[in-house]
């Protein structure tokens, strides 16, 4: 539907407008598409910010592991160009399961921070300095004004940032209600995995959910998690009427 | 002078006369005392130290080395683990050392000396309860004043201290009085550093002492390039560049900055050191500002190759740095992988900047996002030899396996460790009811008890 809302000549006159208003109308913002159809046409522009701070979180349990939300951002990092920057206050990443998503041990450099404090410090010194593809940063709280100050200089340098919210007890998770100045706002739940024929654990599965977007709705997605290169996919049932479809019409048309 | 470890156990002691040495131990090892030769070697181990550690080393004579590391310990992971790093060194270097953090000179070279611990750490604040058992032969008095004192009934430090001091001052001299104030922190003692070969330095003097922050930054703008200048005659770039600030009180404050990589840029280095003013505390002002290269490296010029193909990669050194000077060295790293089955020793930390290594994890299994530092033993139900679990209890919450892959064996590695030879370990990836994948595996391989225990660890989380 917001792609459709896309093509209307007032409202994209309206668009350009507001965004004078807000002060970056010199350049048109870059994006880093999903590539998927269905998730990056729900985002306005067609897909992730660049130049902005994102937030992710774990559902369930996993807000206390971010494993699948580590994982969601690993294959966001992989997409992009450059080093990325990975800070933590407790490591426990494994690195060769970025590998698996398509982010490379040469690639990501971490920063073991002591405390909340120094993870916003080193997020922002990391997103103002504009060479690296991707930052992201585990961090529990962020208020108001500090998540302001990441997006400006997010703004600024035109890097993305990415901050995992992860708490230390699953009560402090209500925080994640909490406003803050971020562009879009997910939640990465696991789901259980495509059944195999055979014994064994199928492709994971999670439950993306866009809980807030600026200039956007919200939307859930059920989605297929990363692949070798970092790019989700549809499970194949779901995908299947849209997307048989329009193949058949490129071949009836070709 | 000194015995050795092992002369100390005989009951020699330093003092002991020789002689008498000699009768009771005839095949006793005699050295002649050699001062100016330790007296060498001590300022190689101080610069050694100023290398290692912090900008402000000296010699304490005969046998130690004070630092001033205010605002050098959090580079090193906090104060105790500095100092064990310091001993450890030494002790790799055939020294046995004691290490002492205190809140003066006085008090440090007393505790080193006549405490129990190898290593200790004074509460600020607490150095007058820590050195009133010590004897007062920690106070760096002349022997004549300690054998006066003796004479008085007067052997510990506390003792000493409670005395008035004007008779004090009347039959010993001042000495006395200077010693413990010095060791209480009443009055302030500089230590003069110990100066790298030759470097590369510039100083400006002050006619009226400076404090603000704002003037101290525009004096490091006015100095850096001076110092550039100077690397660029002689082709080097600075690794290490300490500031230091002499106080009109005779106190010397210091900051430090590395870089990873040889830098001679202007810009970047008034950078690094203006972060860092507001670490200093001025006091009541700044005299003369010294400027040191410690640390400089040969640094090559380099021709750009302009690729065709490729977009050069933008350069991240000057926010390596950046963030260096801000968490430490230690906190920023990469993982490099290492050649071992054992998902916690097939990883090391590599430089953040080192050169990029070819090798890279094989990918034929999954591999967790989180791994545990540690594997937590896990409650679990499997049926024998290598079954996956039907169930197993994490944090008290019991969860049924829906699926599960594995087991991904893996053995000891019996060529480190010889008591690893019959280990095995039986990793699977499973999948509980609500959806959670984990990583699990046995200790043993479930047939042999030699294999390990086989109890059931949780490893690493899936995402």
């Amino acid at each position: 539907m917001t792609a459709e809302l896309n093509k209307k000549p007032g409202l994209e006159t309206l668009r350009a407008a507001i965004s004078r208003l807000e002060g970056h109308s010199d350049r048109r913002r870059k994006m880093l598409p999903f590539g998927v159809r269905e998730i990056d046409a729900r985002l306005p522009g067609g897909g992730l910010a660049l130049g902005a701070l994102h937030e992710v979180a774990g559902g369930g349990n996993d807000a206390l592991h971010s494993a699948a939300a580590g994982q969601f951002c690993a294959g966001i990092a992989a997409r992009t160009r450059g080093k990325v920057l990975w800070i933590v206050t407790r490591q426990d990443v494994f690195a060769p399961s970025l590998k698996q998503v398509g982010l490379s041990a040469r690639r990501t450099i971490y920063v073991e921070a002591r405390s909340d404090v120094d993870v916003l410090a080193c997020f922002e010194e990391g997103l103002r300095h504009g060479g690296l593809g991707a930052v992201v940063a585990e961090v529990a709280r962020l208020s108001m004004t500090a998540s302001r100050r990441l997006q400006l200089a997010a703004e600024t340098s035109g890097s993305l940032g990415i901050a995992i919210r992860r708490w230390r007890r699953q009560t402090d998770a209500a925080d994640f209600g909490q406003p803050t100045a971020s562009v879009t706002r997910w939640r990465v739940s696991v789901l259980p995995s495509v059944p195999l024929p055979v014994p064994g654990v199928g492709r994971p599965r999670w439950l993306l959910e866009l809980i807030r977007a600026r200039a956007g709705e919200c939307a859930d997605f059920e989605v297929e998690a990363c692949d070798g290169k970092g790019r989700l996919s549809l499970p194949a049932a779901l995908a299947d009427g849209s997307d048989q479809e329009a193949a058949g019409q490129r071949r009836a048309s070709a | 002078m000194s015995v050795d470890l092992a002369a100390r156990k005989l009951g020699l002691r330093p003092g002991t006369p020789v002689a008498k040495a000699q009768a009771l131990y005839p095949d006793l090892v005699l050295m002649d005392a050699d001062p100016d030769g330790d007296r060498l070697g001590l300022e190689k181990l101080a610069l050694w130290f100023q290398h290692r550690i912090a900008p402000i080393v000296a010699v304490d004579a005969p046998d130690g080395l004070v630092l001033d590391t205010t605002g050098a310990d959090h580079l090193h992971g906090g104060e105790l683990p500095m100092l064990k790093d310091m001993v450890h060194r030494m002790a790799g270097a055939g020294f046995r050392a004691k290490a002492v953090v205190a809140d003066t000179w006085g008090a440090a070279h007393a505790i080193a000396r006549y405490g129990r611990a190898p290593i200790a750490i004074v509460p600020s604040g607490g150095t007058a309860s820590a050195l009133a058992d010590l004897p007062v032969e920690a106070l760096r008095l002349p022997s004549t004043i300690i054998e006066g004192l003796a004479t008085l009934g007067v052997s510990r430090i506390g003792q000493l201290a409670a005395m008035p001091r004007a008779p004090l001052a009347l039959r010993f001299g001042p000495d006395v009085a200077r010693r413990l104030d010095q060791a209480f922190g009443r009055i302030g003692e500089a230590i003069v550093p110990v100066r790298p070969v030759d470097p590369v330095e510039v100083s400006r003097n002050f006619a009226e002492p400076i404090g603000a922050a704002e003037t101290i930054a525009r004096y490091i703008g006015k100095l850096v390039p001076l110092l550039c200048q100077g690397l660029d005659e002689r082709g080097q770039g600075v690794r290490r560049l300490d500031l230091l600030l002499h106080r009109v009180d005779s106190r010397t404050e210091a900051i430090r900055v590395a870089t990873a990589m040889p830098v001679r840029d202007v810009k970047r280095l008034t950078r690094l050191l203006c972060e860092k003013i507001e670490t200093i505390n001025p006091g009541f002002g700044i005299e003369r500002m010294v400027l040191i290269a410690s640390l400089a490296e040969l640094m090559d010029r380099r021709q750009t190759v302009s690729s065709l193909i490729a977009e050069e990669e933008a350069d991240v050194s000057d926010l390596i740095d950046t963030l260096a000077n801000r968490v430490g060295t230690q906190a920023l790293y990469r993982f490099a992988p290492v050649e071992s089955d054992l998902p916690e020793r097939s990883f090391c930390r590599v430089p953040a900047l080192a050169p990029e290594e070819t090798k890279d994890w094989p990918e034929h299994w999954p591999r967790p996002t989180r791994l545990l530092a540690r594997p937590e033993p896990v409650q679990a139900m499997a049926e024998l030899p290598d079954q996956p679990p039907l169930f197993f209890i994490w944090r008290g919450v019991r969860r049924k396996v829906k699926c599960a892959d594995g087991p991904e064996r893996v053995f000891g590695e019996w060529w480190k460790n010889d008591a690893e030879l019959t280990i095995a370990r039986d990793y699977f990836r499973v999948e509980d009811t609500s959806g959670e994948r984990f990583w699990l595996y046995r200790a043993g391989d479930g047939e042999h008890g030699e294999t390990g225990s086989q109890g059931w660890f949780l490893h690493g989380i899936f995402g």
